[in-house]
């Protein structure tokens, strides 16, 4: 019993001890690679809550395509992350809204890199299909609380929304420009729950990104533009929000690192990468 | 000489044998000792756990409270923890964590109260049989089935209701079913297994001279179970009843998907937010003076917890004394 009790405690330990080994080895083939007169770089990347998830997943793939580099990303807010560019804290900036003009004038560049729309959605059975970007606002306002007053049945409107500190919500609220002025029924904390209880529920109207559509619900056309990838990508769609990287001055002036990160975007590899976190990719102009 | 060898080797066969005794008490002793500081070191980590919890608590949600001040946090209703303007107001987030659990446990004690006189006092032997297992299995459903469920069948009922009652009104923001009262439902139902199982026991531990005594008297079998059984039970059914609040009081999962999730008065068909639920809901995404105030939050859901233990073991020790 000891003896094979014994047996088995060598073999983790040797097991242990390779595993040791390998990562030495491993850290040590790095640091081989790595010029010594240029030190790895790590890219901090800073900025916006909803491109948490391309951020991490840029972070991750990036371990794969260059070992060298290592690119960090604290979610902080858009607003955070153009303040931390600007003051050399961070490399890249990434921003859910356009710059504003102090912070262009304090030399922030902004490059698209991605689009998110945002669409509106009702239960299947309800009839109305379109509405302006007023009514819209009224509803989320609560003055419009029937859809009778919108051309539909005699119905009150459910109004279902994410919760506060939500990326998506505070796109949503700022682009109506009625931050802080909505009157939700429903607070819910994720998109899916948004999606769920609005298909369940007979006159409800929530917000989620295109990302997550499916066909339980109806995505609303606003202003008669119909919510689709193509109506955005030409800009027309108006809840639409620009998803930037932003350097200090021109991307030519920057670390060779940070360029590459652009470049890699610009790849299929990179469009994809961007894909598949639910972003809508311009196409190649 | 020869005897006084055998002596010799006898004692000292003797001294060997009392030594390999003493080795042998001694080695019991160690084996004592070591599973002995084993159990003493299991039970302090259930302590060291609880100091731990106490003191990050503590160290994470006071400091907000004495940069916002307790009457910006505690007894102020607008809550708006990202606003340009933020204010971080909880008084409506704690009136519905008290009003739910009232709620729930003045539904449901009766009625668990009721099932756990039928189990102990009336029920033959074969419907006991049948009840008691589907009690027991009420408790061991994951409380994310019971919010699933009252999700896609209590909301869309309740949403009905809502049409009814305030059918025509201008002024009700209409929640589609997602509301307190739906959210007090689905703790009615939680807190029945622990409230029955608790109490039954209790009514079953009332010795049997008091009920044939009471018989004896001439008081019918109800008389005997509303006058007799019952205020013999009463320390029992009280630490049901307490069990069942710190049950209410601490369930986040189920009722988080039924509450609808505003910050609003409590009141029966208005969207709420309680405690557990604004944190497991703002977590996620919460930064900087939100998520210290959501560990202030959860600071007080951990003074209610205490209060509710603190006054458990006041009645436990009453019941003995």
């Amino acid at each position: 019993m000891t003896g094979k009790k014994r047996y088995i405690a060598g073999i983790t330990v040797l097991v242990l001890f390779v595993g040791l080994l390998m990562r030495f080895h491993d850290e040590a083939g790095r640091l081989h690679r790595t010029p010594v007169l240029l030190p790895a770089k790590t890219v901090v990347m800073a900025g916006s809550t909803s491109m948490e998830k391309f951020a991490n997943m840029l972070a991750e793939r990036y371990r794969e395509v260059d070992p060298g580099m290592t690119v960090t990303a604290e979610f902080t807010g858009s607003s955070a992350g153009v303040q931390a560019v600007l003051v050399g804290r961070a490399d890249i900036g990434i921003s859910s809204r356009t710059l504003t003009a102090a912070e262009k004038a304090s030399g922030a560049v902004a490059y698209v890199i991605a689009l998110d729309g945002i669409a509106v959605i009702t239960d299947v059975d309800n009839p109305v299909m379109t509405m302006t970007l007023k009514q819209l606002t009224d509803i989320y306002t609560g003055q419009i609380r029937n859809w009778k007053e919108l051309g539909g049945k005699e119905k009150p409107i459910v109004v279902v929304g994410r919760e506060a500190g939500s990326g998506t919500r505070s796109a949503f609220e700022e682009l109506l420009d009625i931050r802080d002025q909505c009157l939700y029924a429903n607070e819910l904390d994720s998109e899916g729950a948004v999606l769920a209880r609005v298909a369940a529920t007979p006159g409800a109207v929530g917000y989620v990104s295109f990302g997550i559509l499916d066909d339980t619900v109806h995505a609303l056309s606003l202003d008669g533009v119909k919510a689709t990838e193509e109506k955005v990508k030409a800009g027309r769609y108006p809840l639409c929000r620009p998803f930037l990287m932003i350097t200090k001055g021109e991307l030519e002036g920057q670390h060779r690192q940070v360029q590459e990160i652009f470049a890699y975007l610009q790849t299929e590899e990179g469009r994809e990468l961007l894909r598949s976190a639910g972003l809508i990719v311009p196409d190649r102009s | 000489m020869d005897i006084s060898f055998q002596q010799a080797a006898y004692s000292r066969s003797q001294g060997r044998r009392s030594l390999s005794l003493t080795e042998k008490r001694n080695r019991t002793q160690r084996i004592e000792t070591m599973a002995e500081s084993i159990f003493t070191l299991c039970a302090f980590l259930a302590v060291f756990a609880v100091g731990a919890i106490t003191l990050y608590m503590v160290a994470n949600g006071v400091p907000v409270i004495y940069r916002l001040g307790v009457r910006e946090i505690l007894f102020s209703s607008a809550w708006k923890p990202v606003a340009a303007d933020p204010s971080y107001g909880i008084l409506y987030v704690i009136l519905t964590s008290v009003t739910g659990t009232v709620l729930a446990v003045a539904l449901g004690v009766p009625v668990a109260l009721l099932t756990a006189v039928f189990l102990a006092e009336i029920a033959p032997r074969p419907l006991a049989a049948l009840v008691r297992p589907a009690v027991e299995l009420l408790a061991g459903i994951p409380s994310v089935v019971y919010g699933l469920l009252g999700m896609l069948v209590l909301n869309p009922l309740m949403y009905r209701l809502e049409q009814v009652v305030f059918h025509g009104s201008r002024t009700h923001q209409f929640t589609g079913g997602a509301n307190l009262l739906s959210a007090v439902l689905v703790l009615v139902v939680m807190i029945l297994p622990t409230v029955i199982s608790v109490s039954e026991t209790a009514l079953r531990a009332v010795p049997d001279q008091l009920r044939v005594s009471s018989m004896a008297l001439g008081a019918s079998r109800i008389q005997t179970i509303f006058q007799v059984v019952l205020p013999a039970a009463r320390p029992g059914i009280t630490t049901a009843v307490v069990l069942g609040v710190g049950r209410a009081v601490g369930e986040a999962m189920a009722i988080n998907l039924v509450s609808g999730g505003s910050v609003n008065v409590p009141l029966p068909f208005s969207s709420v937010r309680f405690l557990t639920t604004a944190i497991v809901s703002e977590m996620g995404y919460a930064e900087g003076v939100h998520r210290q105030v959501l560990f202030t939050i959860g600071l007080v859901l951990f003074g209610f917890i205490m209060l509710v233990n603190i006054l458990l073991h006041k009645i436990m020790r009453g019941e003995d004394g």
